[in-house]
Protein backbone atom coordinates (compact mmCIF):
# COMPACT_ATOMS: atom_id res chain seq x y z
CA UNK A 1 0.00 0.00 0.00
CA UNK A 2 1.15 3.36 -0.96
CA UNK A 3 0.21 6.66 0.56
CA UNK A 4 0.05 9.13 -1.97
CA UNK A 5 2.57 11.71 -2.31
CA UNK A 6 1.64 15.25 -1.02
CA UNK A 7 3.84 17.54 -3.71
CA UNK A 8 2.59 20.90 -1.77
CA UNK A 9 3.54 19.62 1.82
CA UNK A 10 6.32 22.16 3.13
CA UNK A 11 9.50 19.73 3.00
CA UNK A 12 10.43 18.29 6.19
CA UNK A 13 13.14 20.01 8.42
CA UNK A 14 16.42 18.43 8.60
CA UNK A 15 17.26 16.27 10.97
CA UNK A 16 20.15 17.78 12.89
CA UNK A 17 21.25 14.96 14.98
CA UNK A 18 20.79 12.23 11.85
CA UNK A 19 22.36 14.52 9.46
CA UNK A 20 25.90 14.92 12.46
CA UNK A 21 25.76 11.03 12.56
CA UNK A 22 25.46 11.00 8.78
CA UNK A 23 28.74 13.39 8.88
CA UNK A 24 30.89 11.52 11.41
CA UNK A 25 30.30 8.29 9.24
CA UNK A 26 31.08 9.67 6.08
CA UNK A 27 34.45 11.15 7.78
CA UNK A 28 35.44 7.92 9.67
CA UNK A 29 34.92 6.27 6.50
CA UNK A 30 37.03 8.37 4.36
CA UNK A 31 39.80 8.44 7.44
CA UNK A 32 39.94 4.88 6.82
CA UNK A 33 40.03 5.10 3.17
CA UNK A 34 42.48 7.20 3.85
CA UNK A 35 44.99 5.48 6.15
CA UNK A 36 44.47 2.12 3.81
CA UNK A 37 45.60 4.22 0.58
CA UNK A 38 48.75 5.49 2.91
CA UNK A 39 49.57 1.82 3.59
CA UNK A 40 49.20 0.42 0.08
CA UNK A 41 51.45 3.69 -1.09
CA UNK A 42 54.12 2.77 1.53
CA UNK A 43 54.43 -0.75 0.13
CA UNK A 44 54.44 0.50 -3.51
CA UNK A 45 57.39 2.93 -2.21
CA UNK A 46 59.31 0.66 -0.52
CA UNK A 47 58.82 -2.10 -3.36
CA UNK A 48 60.24 0.73 -5.65
CA UNK A 49 62.76 1.58 -3.52
CA UNK A 50 65.07 -1.30 -3.56
CA UNK A 51 64.62 -1.98 -7.60
CA UNK A 52 67.26 -0.50 -9.92
CA UNK A 53 67.36 2.09 -11.66
CA UNK A 54 68.65 4.40 -8.67
CA UNK A 55 67.63 7.93 -9.04
CA UNK A 56 70.14 9.80 -7.42
CA UNK A 57 69.84 12.64 -9.41
CA UNK A 58 66.15 13.14 -8.29
CA UNK A 59 67.01 11.89 -4.97
CA UNK A 60 69.25 15.25 -4.13
CA UNK A 61 67.20 17.88 -5.90
CA UNK A 62 64.33 16.35 -3.24
CA UNK A 63 66.81 16.46 -0.35
CA UNK A 64 68.29 19.69 -1.31
CA UNK A 65 64.66 21.17 -0.94
CA UNK A 66 63.27 19.36 1.96
CA UNK A 67 66.40 19.73 3.87
CA UNK A 68 68.42 22.55 2.56
CA UNK A 69 65.45 25.03 1.82
CA UNK A 70 63.77 24.48 4.62
CA UNK A 71 67.41 24.66 7.02
CA UNK A 72 66.99 28.89 7.63
CA UNK A 73 62.75 28.65 8.66
CA UNK A 74 63.62 25.49 10.23
CA UNK A 75 66.68 27.31 12.36
CA UNK A 76 64.27 30.63 12.80
CA UNK A 77 61.74 28.55 14.47
CA UNK A 78 63.89 26.55 16.78
CA UNK A 79 65.64 29.91 17.61
CA UNK A 80 62.36 31.51 19.01
CA UNK A 81 60.80 28.42 20.68
CA UNK A 82 64.26 28.24 22.41
CA UNK A 83 63.92 32.08 23.45
CA UNK A 84 60.06 31.98 23.94
CA UNK A 85 60.57 29.07 26.27
CA UNK A 86 63.34 30.14 28.51
CA UNK A 87 61.27 33.18 29.11
CA UNK A 88 58.21 31.40 30.13
CA UNK A 89 59.85 28.95 31.92
CA UNK A 90 62.42 31.74 33.66
CA UNK A 91 59.39 33.46 34.81
CA UNK A 92 57.79 30.23 36.29
CA UNK A 93 60.95 29.18 38.15
CA UNK A 94 61.74 32.57 39.43
CA UNK A 95 58.35 32.00 41.89
CA UNK A 96 60.22 28.93 43.04
CA UNK A 97 63.67 30.51 43.43
CA UNK A 98 64.57 27.53 41.10
CA UNK A 99 66.61 29.17 38.07
CA UNK A 100 68.54 26.22 38.10
CA UNK A 101 65.93 24.24 36.31
CA UNK A 102 65.27 26.52 33.78
CA UNK A 103 68.10 24.84 31.47
CA UNK A 104 67.05 21.19 31.71
CA UNK A 105 63.68 22.30 31.21
CA UNK A 106 64.05 24.34 27.94
CA UNK A 107 66.73 21.37 26.59
CA UNK A 108 64.25 18.69 27.61
CA UNK A 109 61.47 20.01 25.60
CA UNK A 110 63.10 20.96 22.66
CA UNK A 111 64.93 17.59 21.96
CA UNK A 112 61.87 15.34 22.77
CA UNK A 113 58.73 17.57 21.73
CA UNK A 114 59.57 20.82 20.31
CA UNK A 115 62.15 19.94 17.79
CA UNK A 116 60.24 16.73 15.85
CA UNK A 117 57.09 18.64 16.08
CA UNK A 118 57.88 21.93 14.68
CA UNK A 119 60.56 20.61 11.99
CA UNK A 120 58.00 18.41 10.77
CA UNK A 121 55.50 21.29 10.56
CA UNK A 122 57.36 23.75 8.79
CA UNK A 123 58.93 21.12 6.71
CA UNK A 124 54.84 20.36 5.75
CA UNK A 125 54.26 24.06 5.17
CA UNK A 126 56.69 24.49 3.05
CA UNK A 127 58.12 21.52 0.97
CA UNK A 128 54.34 19.04 1.83
CA UNK A 129 52.45 21.68 0.00
CA UNK A 130 54.78 22.77 -2.81
CA UNK A 131 55.16 18.69 -3.12
CA UNK A 132 51.54 17.87 -3.27
CA UNK A 133 50.54 20.70 -5.94
CA UNK A 134 53.46 19.59 -8.02
CA UNK A 135 52.36 15.97 -8.03
CA UNK A 136 48.89 17.15 -8.34
CA UNK A 137 49.27 19.54 -11.01
CA UNK A 138 51.32 16.56 -12.89
CA UNK A 139 48.32 13.85 -12.90
CA UNK A 140 45.60 16.28 -13.80
CA UNK A 141 48.00 17.48 -17.04
CA UNK A 142 48.60 13.76 -18.02
CA UNK A 143 51.84 14.21 -16.87
CA UNK A 144 52.20 10.85 -14.49
CA UNK A 145 50.84 8.85 -17.59
CA UNK A 146 52.93 10.33 -20.09
CA UNK A 147 55.90 8.78 -17.87
CA UNK A 148 53.99 5.84 -17.74
CA UNK A 149 53.49 5.78 -21.69
CA UNK A 150 57.38 6.36 -22.03
CA UNK A 151 57.89 3.02 -19.56
CA UNK A 152 59.40 5.27 -16.44
CA UNK A 153 57.24 3.80 -13.30
CA UNK A 154 56.01 7.00 -12.09
CA UNK A 155 56.13 5.91 -8.51
CA UNK A 156 59.50 5.43 -8.74
CA UNK A 157 60.33 8.59 -10.88
CA UNK A 158 58.48 10.81 -8.26
CA UNK A 159 57.62 9.00 -5.24
CA UNK A 160 60.45 7.34 -4.38
CA UNK A 161 62.79 10.14 -3.97
CA UNK A 162 60.41 12.63 -2.18
CA UNK A 163 59.21 10.15 0.74
CA UNK A 164 63.09 9.45 1.16
CA UNK A 165 63.54 13.15 1.48
CA UNK A 166 61.33 13.09 3.63
CA UNK A 167 62.42 10.21 6.38
CA UNK A 168 66.27 11.42 5.63
CA UNK A 169 65.95 15.52 5.88
CA UNK A 170 63.29 16.08 8.70
CA UNK A 171 65.92 13.80 10.85
CA UNK A 172 68.50 16.35 10.32
CA UNK A 173 66.32 19.73 10.38
CA UNK A 174 65.94 18.21 13.81
CA UNK A 175 69.04 18.05 15.02
CA UNK A 176 69.51 21.81 13.95
CA UNK A 177 66.26 22.84 15.59
CA UNK A 178 68.11 21.16 18.66
CA UNK A 179 70.92 23.47 18.63
CA UNK A 180 69.22 26.42 17.66
CA UNK A 181 66.87 26.19 20.37
CA UNK A 182 69.31 25.61 22.86
CA UNK A 183 71.26 28.50 21.38
CA UNK A 184 68.22 30.45 22.04
CA UNK A 185 67.34 29.67 25.32
CA UNK A 186 71.11 30.01 26.54
CA UNK A 187 71.01 33.58 25.36
CA UNK A 188 67.26 34.21 26.90
CA UNK A 189 68.15 32.59 30.21
CA UNK A 190 71.53 33.60 30.95
CA UNK A 191 71.63 37.19 28.75
CA UNK A 192 68.44 38.50 29.84
CA UNK A 193 67.03 36.55 32.35
CA UNK A 194 70.11 36.62 34.81
CA UNK A 195 71.15 32.77 34.96
CA UNK A 196 74.36 32.31 35.87
CA UNK A 197 75.90 30.56 32.60
CA UNK A 198 77.13 28.04 34.73
CA UNK A 199 74.64 26.26 36.35
CA UNK A 200 72.44 26.54 32.75
CA UNK A 201 75.23 24.70 31.53
CA UNK A 202 76.25 22.21 34.28
CA UNK A 203 72.27 21.29 34.76
CA UNK A 204 71.68 20.97 30.99
CA UNK A 205 74.71 18.41 30.99
CA UNK A 206 73.25 16.85 34.34
CA UNK A 207 69.79 16.00 32.59
CA UNK A 208 69.99 15.72 28.95
CA UNK A 209 70.77 12.16 28.32
CA UNK A 210 71.60 10.93 24.60
CA UNK A 211 68.43 8.85 24.81
CA UNK A 212 66.45 12.85 24.41
CA UNK A 213 68.17 13.50 21.65
CA UNK A 214 67.72 9.87 19.91
CA UNK A 215 63.75 10.16 20.69
CA UNK A 216 63.49 13.68 19.01
CA UNK A 217 65.65 12.34 16.00
CA UNK A 218 63.28 8.94 16.02
CA UNK A 219 60.18 10.89 15.79
CA UNK A 220 61.70 13.24 12.77
CA UNK A 221 62.28 10.13 10.77
CA UNK A 222 58.50 8.53 11.72
CA UNK A 223 56.94 12.70 11.40
CA UNK A 224 59.07 13.18 7.53
CA UNK A 225 58.14 9.40 6.43
CA UNK A 226 54.53 10.34 7.14
CA UNK A 227 54.23 13.76 6.11
CA UNK A 228 56.04 13.13 2.82
CA UNK A 229 53.62 9.85 2.08
CA UNK A 230 50.74 12.13 3.00
CA UNK A 231 51.67 14.65 0.26
CA UNK A 232 52.45 12.14 -2.57
CA UNK A 233 49.62 10.19 -1.63
CA UNK A 234 47.30 12.96 -1.74
CA UNK A 235 48.90 14.87 -4.83
CA UNK A 236 49.51 11.51 -6.65
CA UNK A 237 45.70 10.64 -6.75
CA UNK A 238 44.41 14.46 -7.20
CA UNK A 239 41.94 14.45 -10.07
CA UNK A 240 39.45 17.22 -11.21
CA UNK A 241 41.92 20.10 -12.71
CA UNK A 242 42.73 23.14 -11.01
CA UNK A 243 40.53 23.03 -8.20
CA UNK A 244 41.34 19.45 -6.89
CA UNK A 245 44.43 20.08 -6.82
CA UNK A 246 43.61 22.71 -4.27
CA UNK A 247 41.57 20.13 -2.57
CA UNK A 248 43.97 17.75 -2.58
CA UNK A 249 47.10 20.26 -1.25
CA UNK A 250 44.08 21.40 1.66
CA UNK A 251 43.53 17.61 2.99
CA UNK A 252 46.78 16.76 2.67
CA UNK A 253 48.03 19.52 5.49
CA UNK A 254 45.32 18.97 7.56
CA UNK A 255 46.49 15.04 7.58
CA UNK A 256 49.90 15.80 7.96
CA UNK A 257 49.56 18.39 10.67
CA UNK A 258 46.92 16.37 13.00
CA UNK A 259 48.89 13.15 12.31
CA UNK A 260 52.02 14.45 13.71
CA UNK A 261 50.67 15.58 16.64
CA UNK A 262 48.69 11.89 17.06
CA UNK A 263 51.98 9.94 15.94
CA UNK A 264 53.37 12.21 18.60
CA UNK A 265 51.82 10.97 21.09
CA UNK A 266 51.97 7.84 20.41
CA UNK A 267 56.10 7.41 19.17
CA UNK A 268 55.76 9.02 22.76
CA UNK A 269 54.39 5.92 24.24
CA UNK A 270 55.91 3.13 22.40
CA UNK A 271 59.74 4.50 23.15
CA UNK A 272 59.01 4.95 26.83
CA UNK B 1 34.22 -3.67 -44.46
CA UNK B 2 37.19 -3.38 -46.64
CA UNK B 3 40.60 -1.13 -45.56
CA UNK B 4 42.99 0.92 -47.53
CA UNK B 5 45.52 -1.89 -47.57
CA UNK B 6 44.58 -5.21 -46.22
CA UNK B 7 47.61 -7.17 -47.41
CA UNK B 8 49.78 -5.24 -44.81
CA UNK B 9 50.10 -7.22 -41.73
CA UNK B 10 48.12 -5.76 -39.30
CA UNK B 11 50.01 -4.26 -36.72
CA UNK B 12 47.72 -3.65 -34.24
CA UNK B 13 44.33 -5.83 -34.07
CA UNK B 14 41.78 -6.22 -31.29
CA UNK B 15 39.42 -9.61 -31.27
CA UNK B 16 36.28 -9.60 -29.72
CA UNK B 17 37.22 -7.18 -26.37
CA UNK B 18 34.78 -6.17 -23.78
CA UNK B 19 35.57 -3.88 -20.89
CA UNK B 20 33.25 -2.76 -17.95
CA UNK B 21 34.22 -0.79 -14.68
CA UNK B 22 31.55 -2.08 -12.13
CA UNK B 23 28.18 -1.79 -13.76
CA UNK B 24 28.91 -0.08 -16.72
CA UNK B 25 29.83 -1.45 -19.78
CA UNK B 26 32.06 0.71 -22.43
CA UNK B 27 33.09 -1.64 -24.73
CA UNK B 28 31.02 -4.65 -26.30
CA UNK B 29 32.79 -7.02 -28.42
CA UNK B 30 35.37 -4.37 -30.26
CA UNK B 31 36.93 -6.03 -33.63
CA UNK B 32 39.39 -3.88 -35.09
CA UNK B 33 42.87 -3.93 -37.55
CA UNK B 34 44.78 -1.44 -38.13
CA UNK B 35 47.52 -2.42 -41.16
CA UNK B 36 51.18 -1.34 -40.69
CA UNK B 37 52.10 2.02 -41.57
CA UNK B 38 48.16 2.98 -41.88
CA UNK B 39 46.48 6.11 -40.20
CA UNK B 40 43.60 5.03 -38.15
CA UNK B 41 41.03 7.58 -36.82
CA UNK B 42 38.64 6.13 -33.95
CA UNK B 43 36.12 8.56 -34.06
CA UNK B 44 33.37 9.16 -31.58
CA UNK B 45 30.97 11.28 -29.27
CA UNK B 46 31.88 12.07 -25.91
CA UNK B 47 32.08 8.92 -23.42
CA UNK B 48 31.88 6.64 -26.37
CA UNK B 49 34.48 4.64 -25.38
CA UNK B 50 37.34 5.46 -27.42
CA UNK B 51 39.59 6.73 -24.49
CA UNK B 52 39.18 3.07 -23.17
CA UNK B 53 39.99 1.51 -26.02
CA UNK B 54 43.11 3.29 -26.70
CA UNK B 55 44.20 2.63 -23.44
CA UNK B 56 43.88 -0.96 -24.08
CA UNK B 57 46.46 -0.50 -27.09
CA UNK B 58 48.78 0.44 -24.56
CA UNK B 59 48.72 -1.87 -21.68
CA UNK B 60 47.44 0.64 -19.55
CA UNK B 61 43.99 -1.05 -18.79
CA UNK B 62 43.18 -4.96 -19.12
CA UNK B 63 40.05 -6.46 -21.01
CA UNK B 64 37.78 -8.46 -19.36
CA UNK B 65 37.35 -10.60 -22.21
CA UNK B 66 39.55 -10.44 -25.77
CA UNK B 67 43.04 -10.32 -27.60
CA UNK B 68 45.05 -7.51 -28.01
CA UNK B 69 47.78 -8.38 -30.53
CA UNK B 70 50.40 -5.77 -31.34
CA UNK B 71 53.10 -6.47 -33.90
CA UNK B 72 51.82 -10.34 -33.61
CA UNK B 73 51.51 -10.79 -29.68
CA UNK B 74 48.72 -10.97 -27.84
CA UNK B 75 49.49 -8.68 -24.86
CA UNK B 76 46.20 -9.33 -22.52
CA UNK B 77 48.81 -11.97 -20.32
CA UNK B 78 51.70 -9.41 -20.11
CA UNK B 79 53.34 -8.94 -16.80
CA UNK B 80 54.22 -5.46 -15.56
CA UNK B 81 58.26 -5.91 -16.88
CA UNK B 82 56.60 -6.99 -20.63
CA UNK B 83 54.16 -4.17 -20.39
CA UNK B 84 57.78 -1.93 -19.96
CA UNK B 85 59.19 -3.18 -22.99
CA UNK B 86 55.74 -2.84 -24.64
CA UNK B 87 55.32 0.88 -24.70
CA UNK B 88 58.47 1.28 -25.97
CA UNK B 89 57.37 0.32 -29.48
CA UNK B 90 54.74 3.07 -28.76
CA UNK B 91 54.43 7.05 -28.99
CA UNK B 92 51.57 8.90 -27.38
CA UNK B 93 50.70 12.62 -27.99
CA UNK B 94 48.49 13.34 -25.62
CA UNK B 95 45.46 16.12 -25.68
CA UNK B 96 47.57 18.83 -23.79
CA UNK B 97 50.50 17.49 -24.96
CA UNK B 98 51.46 16.85 -21.58
CA UNK B 99 55.02 17.56 -21.26
CA UNK B 100 57.10 17.77 -18.15
CA UNK B 101 56.70 21.37 -16.92
CA UNK B 102 59.68 21.35 -15.00
CA UNK B 103 62.28 21.10 -17.92
CA UNK B 104 63.39 22.77 -21.21
CA UNK B 105 61.78 21.29 -24.37
CA UNK B 106 65.41 19.74 -24.73
CA UNK B 107 65.08 17.77 -21.57
CA UNK B 108 61.75 16.60 -22.25
CA UNK B 109 62.46 15.34 -25.74
CA UNK B 110 65.21 13.79 -24.69
CA UNK B 111 63.79 12.53 -21.96
CA UNK B 112 63.09 8.39 -23.39
CA UNK B 113 66.33 8.51 -24.62
CA UNK B 114 68.21 9.56 -21.21
CA UNK B 115 66.25 6.77 -19.48
CA UNK B 116 66.55 4.08 -21.74
CA UNK B 117 69.58 4.58 -23.72
CA UNK B 118 72.21 5.33 -21.61
CA UNK B 119 74.80 4.24 -23.35
CA UNK B 120 74.47 7.25 -25.70
CA UNK B 121 76.92 10.07 -25.28
CA UNK B 122 75.27 13.61 -24.80
CA UNK B 123 76.53 14.75 -28.23
CA UNK B 124 74.67 12.05 -29.68
CA UNK B 125 71.44 12.91 -27.61
CA UNK B 126 71.74 16.54 -28.46
CA UNK B 127 72.36 15.57 -32.24
CA UNK B 128 69.03 12.97 -31.87
CA UNK B 129 66.89 15.91 -30.57
CA UNK B 130 67.63 17.79 -32.94
CA UNK B 131 66.95 15.54 -35.56
CA UNK B 132 63.08 14.66 -34.04
CA UNK B 133 62.75 18.56 -33.80
CA UNK B 134 63.72 19.31 -37.23
CA UNK B 135 60.59 16.13 -38.04
CA UNK B 136 58.12 17.86 -36.57
CA UNK B 137 59.68 21.12 -37.76
CA UNK B 138 60.79 22.88 -35.06
CA UNK B 139 64.44 24.77 -34.40
CA UNK B 140 66.36 26.74 -32.25
CA UNK B 141 63.69 26.39 -29.41
CA UNK B 142 65.30 23.59 -27.01
CA UNK B 143 66.34 25.57 -24.24
CA UNK B 144 62.74 27.11 -23.74
CA UNK B 145 60.04 26.06 -21.19
CA UNK B 146 56.76 24.25 -22.33
CA UNK B 147 55.06 27.48 -20.77
CA UNK B 148 56.68 29.48 -23.19
CA UNK B 149 55.10 27.55 -26.30
CA UNK B 150 51.95 27.59 -28.15
CA UNK B 151 49.25 24.84 -28.05
CA UNK B 152 50.62 23.86 -31.58
CA UNK B 153 54.35 24.15 -30.53
CA UNK B 154 53.33 21.90 -27.63
CA UNK B 155 51.98 19.09 -29.43
CA UNK B 156 54.64 19.35 -31.93
CA UNK B 157 57.38 18.96 -28.94
CA UNK B 158 54.93 16.32 -28.05
CA UNK B 159 55.51 14.32 -30.65
CA UNK B 160 59.28 14.81 -31.13
CA UNK B 161 59.38 13.25 -27.80
CA UNK B 162 57.04 10.62 -28.63
CA UNK B 163 58.88 9.52 -31.40
CA UNK B 164 62.81 9.41 -29.98
CA UNK B 165 62.80 5.78 -29.32
CA UNK B 166 61.26 5.32 -32.55
CA UNK B 167 58.25 3.91 -32.29
CA UNK B 168 56.30 1.79 -34.45
CA UNK B 169 52.96 2.80 -33.36
CA UNK B 170 52.25 6.39 -32.68
CA UNK B 171 48.38 7.19 -30.77
CA UNK B 172 47.36 10.77 -30.58
CA UNK B 173 44.91 11.38 -27.95
CA UNK B 174 42.08 14.30 -29.38
CA UNK B 175 45.31 15.46 -31.14
CA UNK B 176 42.98 18.99 -32.43
CA UNK B 177 40.64 19.38 -29.36
CA UNK B 178 40.53 23.03 -28.61
CA UNK B 179 42.72 24.11 -31.39
CA UNK B 180 42.03 27.29 -33.48
CA UNK B 181 41.17 26.27 -37.26
CA UNK B 182 44.98 27.27 -38.55
CA UNK B 183 46.79 25.08 -35.58
CA UNK B 184 44.09 22.61 -36.16
CA UNK B 185 45.07 22.44 -39.95
CA UNK B 186 49.24 22.57 -39.00
CA UNK B 187 48.35 19.48 -36.57
CA UNK B 188 46.71 17.32 -39.16
CA UNK B 189 49.54 18.22 -41.39
CA UNK B 190 52.37 16.87 -38.53
CA UNK B 191 50.53 13.75 -38.10
CA UNK B 192 50.21 13.06 -41.72
CA UNK B 193 54.40 13.92 -42.13
CA UNK B 194 54.89 11.67 -39.43
CA UNK B 195 53.13 9.13 -41.31
CA UNK B 196 54.95 9.72 -44.04
CA UNK B 197 58.65 10.14 -42.97
CA UNK B 198 58.71 7.84 -40.48
CA UNK B 199 56.38 4.54 -41.76
CA UNK B 200 54.59 4.71 -38.55
CA UNK B 201 51.23 3.22 -37.60
CA UNK B 202 49.47 6.00 -36.41
CA UNK B 203 45.50 5.37 -34.15
CA UNK B 204 44.09 8.79 -33.75
CA UNK B 205 41.17 9.31 -31.35
CA UNK B 206 38.86 12.04 -32.70
CA UNK B 207 35.78 13.75 -32.46
CA UNK B 208 36.65 16.41 -34.94
CA UNK B 209 35.21 14.88 -38.08
CA UNK B 210 36.85 17.26 -40.83
CA UNK B 211 40.70 16.35 -39.17
CA UNK B 212 39.45 12.65 -38.50
CA UNK B 213 38.82 12.74 -43.00
CA UNK B 214 41.57 14.59 -43.99
CA UNK B 215 44.31 12.52 -42.02
CA UNK B 216 42.99 9.23 -42.09
CA UNK B 217 43.29 5.91 -44.27
CA UNK B 218 40.72 3.86 -42.46
CA UNK B 219 37.94 5.51 -39.56
CA UNK B 220 36.13 3.63 -37.46
CA UNK B 221 33.26 5.04 -35.81
CA UNK B 222 32.48 3.83 -32.26
CA UNK B 223 29.04 4.39 -30.76
CA UNK B 224 27.90 3.11 -27.34
CA UNK B 225 30.63 0.66 -27.13
CA UNK B 226 31.04 -1.09 -30.25
CA UNK B 227 32.21 -0.50 -34.11
CA UNK B 228 29.38 0.72 -35.88
CA UNK B 229 31.42 1.01 -38.46
CA UNK B 230 34.68 0.97 -40.81
CA UNK B 231 36.30 1.86 -43.83
CA UNK B 232 37.99 4.40 -45.63
CA UNK B 233 36.80 8.19 -45.57
CA UNK B 234 34.78 7.58 -48.69
CA UNK B 235 33.00 4.65 -47.55
CA UNK B 236 31.81 6.14 -44.24
CA UNK B 237 30.48 9.33 -46.06
CA UNK B 238 28.06 6.74 -48.29
CA UNK B 239 27.29 4.91 -44.72
CA UNK B 240 23.29 4.23 -44.63
CA UNK B 241 23.67 3.75 -40.52
CA UNK B 242 21.63 5.80 -38.66
CA UNK B 243 24.16 6.70 -35.84
CA UNK B 244 26.75 7.81 -38.03
CA UNK B 245 24.76 9.28 -40.63
CA UNK B 246 23.39 11.29 -37.76
CA UNK B 247 27.15 12.51 -36.00
CA UNK B 248 28.74 13.43 -39.80
CA UNK B 249 25.37 15.27 -40.73
CA UNK B 250 26.48 17.74 -37.92
CA UNK B 251 29.77 18.32 -39.99
CA UNK B 252 28.69 17.67 -43.77
CA UNK B 253 25.59 19.65 -43.73
CA UNK B 254 27.53 22.55 -42.14
CA UNK B 255 29.91 22.38 -45.08
CA UNK B 256 27.16 22.46 -47.90
CA UNK B 257 25.12 25.78 -46.01
CA UNK B 258 28.51 27.27 -46.39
Amino acid sequence: MTAPIDTNAPPKPPNAVKQAIEGLGLTLGRLVEDIGGLAVLLIDVLRWTVRPPFRAANLFAQLDFVGVGSALIVALTGIFSGMVFAHQSARAFEMFNSEALVGPTVALTITRELAPVFSALMVTMRAGSAMCTELGTMRVTEQVDALETMAVNPVQYLLVPRVLAGLIMVPVLVMLFDAAGLAGGYFVSVLVKGVSAGTWLSRTQQWLDPEDIAEGLIKGAVFGLYVALVACFKGYHASGGAKGVGLATTQAMVMSALGIFVLDYFVGVILH
Amino acid sequence: MAAADQTARPMIEIVDLHKSFGSHTVLSGINLKVPQGSTLVILGGSGSGKTVMMKHMIGLLKPDQGQVIIDGDDIVPYGAVQLEQLRKKFGMVFQAAALFDSMTVYQNVAFPVLEHRKELSEAKVRALVKEKLAVVGLSGIEERYPADLSGGMRKRVGLARAIMLEPKIVLYDEPTTGLDPITTDSVDQMILDAKRHLGVTSVVISHDIASAFKVADNVAFLSQGVIVEQGTPAQLRHSTNPALRAYLSTWFDLERRS
